[in-house]
């Protein structure tokens, strides 16, 4: 009797260690926009796709979404309930939910969550807070910008100037003005994150007004984009996502927000048993932001090198660009 | 400030008052049908929003504008026959039909986004026309004269749908079915129908104004692509007082303004962008306090017709 | 041609007065014809109109003075609540098909609907945190309804609730909460009725439809907040650190609502919600301003020959509406998040219309229905999570719910009446 009761014991053991071991890690994520936005959320979501993908599919990472969470108290019940369901990593991907991660997370100590773009983990040893210092990225494109602008005007089309739509353009400023200080950088704001018809008029008014370079940052510059493009001799700079694929002839970079660095740290930390109090930057240094360079424009050589000196300066700190 | 005054800045402001008040003249002048025949349905940018995404992906599939066209048409009609029955044949509360006019089409149109194209991708939408002679006349003649297709169908909608009110029998009926259904039915009138007929139309030219948005003026589409636009058309329709004119004239208005807003932060005027982006709306208002439209509106909007309580 | 108030005299016009209340649409018409026959037409014409759009006090909702000993009639009161629900099933059926073409059983999906909204303490607690922003915005919809005034302004007036109700506390910090609760509550409630005053005002005097200006005026309040939350109300510490997030700083612990259960969201403010669906009730059919609020609604003509401020009524059923949105702003801030951020209406503005109608325009019949739809939006949420569809979708099944249900809504409505009109006069008692 005995005999077999150890043995059915320890076939459960057995099967339970193997079952753990098997167990496919668990991440949720909580955007406020479309998976589709070919801006911030997209960012996030290709991120985990291709940690997935990496990790060997689905049967090592289960992903869960929820998506155009822009109801904030919803997203709190989403958050909860993902922790409550014993997911591993629940990811907030917006600013705006950084109270209820504050307010969920000491009541699930075995679940790490990721929020941001914010820098505040709330102190707490299971929360971890990401941003993207887009300033740096600005910096670079408005180098690049202000060495190809020949009507000495550069047009930027902002949604609301909070976050890191201000911060990617105050960088940009930055970066034309560092080139040279003659030439004028006129800002619209639309008011909105999601009205494409306004942001393709201001991305209008400014060329009609003899800008030559655009640049902007949301959903909604997709609007810019196309107004560019149907001029034809528009340059444009990305931000959040590669925009090249919109007007492959007409976009010069992208800032380019890569968040897997950041996911395969934070899930090898989680399967180490850290579940948090860190805070990531993406920065130029590190791999966390890029700059991609659309290989449909021909960049001339004196103004990449310009670029890279920039890129270069940045990780050295010897450039220092204010958020 | 001084630049706000300049040759430049005009152009600028008619080119882009002219697009941006393209999408309005097609929904708010559609919502004038149905309003002028007692029905007021709130769900327009919900139309907007599922027809945009037809015609943009039809286009996308079929490299045919003219077929995007006319899917955006057909969604709207078919979205107007919902309205239709829930509000007319239903006797719905018609400002909560509309709602749910709404949501659906904003739910659906960003669900098949994302599953049949996945990420924005954009079209070869309508080129613009130049008009021989007219194009050429000096500085109007590129402003008025070299436009899309659907720019140029906005602006003849206006006297068409004017003369449909004001010089046929069909107007006739819709303006009696709208201000006092009983006695047009007792003059053998099918409110009904009528009713019917005025929705559709109003529908289908919703349906076109988010053509207009996604195959013409912005050529491509993206979640929300109206933000909201469908809700100043039906308010641009009080503001007109249920004429066809009106409309045109506060969907100008509320353009222009936009227009100019935009200007004034290219310019650097020092004002906070913010306050900028309320001009548009705060002046409707102001406008419409000032020219104190004192249009009636069609006595029975809002009111669902039943021929038994008459 | 509207002819003026003196051409009634002293007693016709308490006649009139009196006869307003009265819930027996031909009696009243005829006696207002032999009155006068413009008068009669007049009342007619908004009797016949409140009937259809149910803004006429049914038997089973009115209070006393209206006619004493009226049974309830147990039918409609059942239809009421049936054919709403049918709506729901519909639509949920439609919608199957649309979960079947995504490859998700249906089945499963609306298990989970109701697991989500019912299943468990948070999923319950969280119906009632979502019933208590619906149910305010309701009461003000409800009170505009009734003087026939259609509230589109209940986003613009939530967002201009929540500005005064987060900027008052962080203006005055170290103030005991007894203090500032209050303090932020009719602060919140002041500036949602100012927003709701402009309009309302708007069309009592210059008749600027309040569709086009509520519309409107949504869209300044939403600037207004971006224009805040990017300066003077942008937490200093966001400043500080370089992120700039469109958020105010944190409330100070004193004004936070209590939480009624632990680890849930669920507030104090419910109960806030349904006391003032009471006072509400109270007021529009036990007070003067109330009574002549709905005889506004009824026929504005006959309430001008009865003496009665239609312009003022107008306005200040616009400015309560206002108010009772401007509280759910309050309360969303106090309560839930605890600063003032973007996001923070949630649509309530729109889908408390919607709450209200469910509820048939009832101050008490709202608190069901408020719950029930709640529950409806953190089912489906729970569902998008359960059987990982987009949420585009779910917003796509409530607005077919929605459209359902106000089309079943009236029918149950119609199909009442008609069964009334089918009996002979004088015989509604026996069968």
């Amino acid at each position: 009797m005995n005999v077999k009761r150890i043995a059915i014991a320890v076939t459960m053991i057995v099967t339970i260690v193997l079952g753990v071991a098997a167990a496919p890690l668990r991440i949720a994520v909580i955007m406020p926009s479309a998976t589709t936005d070919l801006a911030f959320s997209q960012s996030m979501w290709s991120a985990l796709l291709t940690v997935q993908k990496e990790m060997g599919g689905e049967s090592a990472l289960v992903l869960k979404y929820t998506d155009n969470m822009f109801k904030v108290p919803d997203a709190a019940a989403a958050i909860r309930d993902y922790a409550g369901q014993g997911f591993d990593l629940v990811i907030a991907h917006g600013s705006q939910y950084g109270s209820s991660v504050q307010d969920v997370a000491p009541d699930f100590p075995e679940t790490t969550f990721a929020w941001g773009t914010d820098v505040n983990t709330f102190g707490m040893a299971n929360v971890y807070a990401y941003t993207a210092a887009a300033e740096q990225g600005g910096y670079v494109n408005g180098v690049i910008a202000a060495m190809l602008t020949k009507s000495k005007k550069v047009g930027v089309t902002g949604p609301i100037e909070v976050g890191d739509a201000k911060t990617y353009i105050d960088g940009f400023v930055q970066g034309v003005q560092s080139v040279s200080k003659s030439i004028a950088v006129a800002k619209t704001w639309t008011g909105s994150f999601s009205d494409v018809a306004l942001m393709t008029t201001a991305a209008k008014t400014h060329i009609a007004s003899g800008a030559d370079i655009l640049t902007g940052s949301s959903q909604s510059v997709v609007g810019s984009i196309g107004a560019a493009k149907d001029n034809g001799k528009v340059l444009w700079f990305g931000t959040q996502a590669d925009q090249a694929s919109l007007s492959p002839k007409l976009v010069v970079a992208s800032q380019v927000y890569d968040w897997t660095g950041m996911l395969r740290e934070i899930i090898a930390e989680h399967q180490k048993g850290t579940f948090g109090g860190k805070t990531y930057v993406l920065e130029l240094a590190g791999s966390g932001l890029k700059i991609a360079f659309n290989p449909g424009y021909a960049l001339p050589a004196n103004v990449r090198k310009a670029a890279d000196t920039a890129i270069s300066g940045i990780i050295k700190g010897t450039i220092k660009v204010q958020p | 400030m001084k630049g706000l005054f300049s040759l430049n800045v005009l152009t600028g402001v008619l080119n882009s008052m002219i697009a941006l008040a393209t999408p309005f003249l097609y929904a708010a002048i559609g919502e004038t049908f149905a309003q002028t025949a007692g029905v007021v349905n709130l769900g327009v940018d919900g139309i907007m929003l599922l027809a945009a995404f037809g015609a943009f992906f039809v286009t996308l599939m079929t490299g045919n504008l003219w077929l995007g066209l006319l899917a955006a048409a057909a969604i709207g009609l078919a979205m107007g026959l919902i309205m239709a029955l829930i509000s007319v044949t239903l006797k719905a509360e018609q400002g909560v039909s509309g709602i749910g006019l709404y949501m659906f089409g904003l739910g659906m149109s960003s669900l098949l986004f994302k599953v049949l194209v996945g990420t924005v991708k954009t079209v070869q939408g309508f080129q613009p026309v130049s008009i021989p002679i007219l194009s050429t006349i000096p500085f109007i003649g590129p402003i008025l004269f070299n436009n899309s297709v659907l720019v140029y169908g906005a602006f003849l909608l206006v006297p068409l749908a004017w003369v449909v009110l004001e010089k046929t029998n069909l107007g006739l009926k819709f303006k009696a079915v709208g201000q006092n259904p009983a006695a047009a039915d007792s003059l053998g009138i099918n409110v009904v129908a009528i009713r019917y007929l005025a929705v559709c139309i109003g529908a289908i030219l919703a349906g076109i104004a988010g053509a207009s948005l996604s195959i013409s003026l912005l050529n491509l589409f993206q979640d929300d692509l109206t933000s909201g636009q469908g809700f100043i058309a039906v308010a641009l329709v009080y503001f007109g007082g249920w004429s066809p004119i009106g409309v045109l004239g506060g969907a100008l208005l509320f353009s222009a303004v936009n227009s100019i807003q935009l200007w004034m932060q290219v310019l650097g005027v020092n004002l906070p962008a913010s306050v900028a982006v309320m001009l548009p709306y705060i002046l409707t208002i102001v406008a419409l306090m000032m020219t104190a439209n004192r249009a009636r509106q069609p006595a029975a909007l809002n009111k669902p017709f039943d021929r038994s309580e008459n | 041609m509207r002819p003026s108030a003196r051409s009634l005299n002293e007693s016709e016009r308490y006649c009139v007065r009196s006869l307003i209340f009265i819930d027996m649409p031909e009696t009243r018409a005829k006696l207002l014809q032999s009155l006068s026959p413009r008068v009669g037409q007049n009342v007619k014409t908004g009797e016949s109109r409140a009937r259809l759009g149910n803004l006429m006090p049914s038997a089973t909702t009115t209070g006393k003075p209206l006619r004493k000993g009226a049974p309830i009639d147990w039918t409609k009161v059942v239809l009421n609540g049936a054919m709403p629900l049918a709506g729901v099933l519909a639509a949920l059926a439609i919608a199957g098909i649309f979960l079947a073409l995504l490859k998700v059983d249906p089945l499963t999906a609306y298990k989970s609907l109701v697991d989500g909204a019912l299943g468990s303490t948070f999923g319950l607690t969280q119906t009632l945190v979502k019933a208590t922003p619906l149910l305010l915005v309701g009461l003000g919809i409800c009170i505009a309804f009734r003087a026939n005034v259609i509230n589109i302004g209940a986003e613009g007036q939530i967002i201009m609730g929540a500005l005064a109700g987060a900027a008052l506390p962080l203006s005055m910090p170290g103030l005991p909460g007894f203090v500032l609760v209050p303090l932020a509550c009719i602060g919140g409630f002041a500036a949602g009725a100012f927003w709701g005053f402009i309009p309302g005002i708007l069309k009592a005097r210059l008749r600027v439809n309040e569709i086009l200006s509520t519309i409107m005026m949504n869209a300044i309040a939403l600037q207004f907040m971006n224009f805040l939350l990017q300066g003077p109300l942008m937490d200093p510490e966001n400043v500080r650190r370089g992120t700039f997030l469109a958020q105010s700083a944190r409330l100070p612990k004193e004004v936070w609502l209590p939480r009624l259960v632990p680890q849930t969201l669920l507030h104090s403010g419910l109960f806030i919600a349904i006391i003032l669906a009471v006072v509400v009730y109270i007021f529009l059919w036990r007070t003067t301003i109330g009574y002549q609020i709905r005889a506004v609604g009824l026929s504005p003509d006959a309430s001008g020959y009865a003496g009665i401020d239609v312009r003022a009524n107008i306005a200040l059923s616009m400015t309560l509406a206002g108010g009772f949105a401007g509280l759910a702003g309050v309360i969303e801030v106090i309560g839930v998040q605890h600063r003032l951020l973007e996001g923070l209406t949630s649509g309530y503005g729109f889908t408390g219309i919607v709450a209200a109608l469910l509820g048939g325009l009832h101050p008490i019949g709202l608190i069901p229905a408020s719950v029930v739809f709640g529950g409806l939006l953190v089912g489906a949420d729970k569902m998008q999570r359960a059987v990982q569809i987009p949420s585009s979708l779910v917003t796509a099944i409530l607005g077919m719910i929605v459209l359902f249900v106000s089309g079943a809504g009236i029918w149950a409505k119609s199909w009442a009446a008609k069964r009334l009109a089918g009996r002979p006069q004088g015989t509604e008692a026996t069968k």
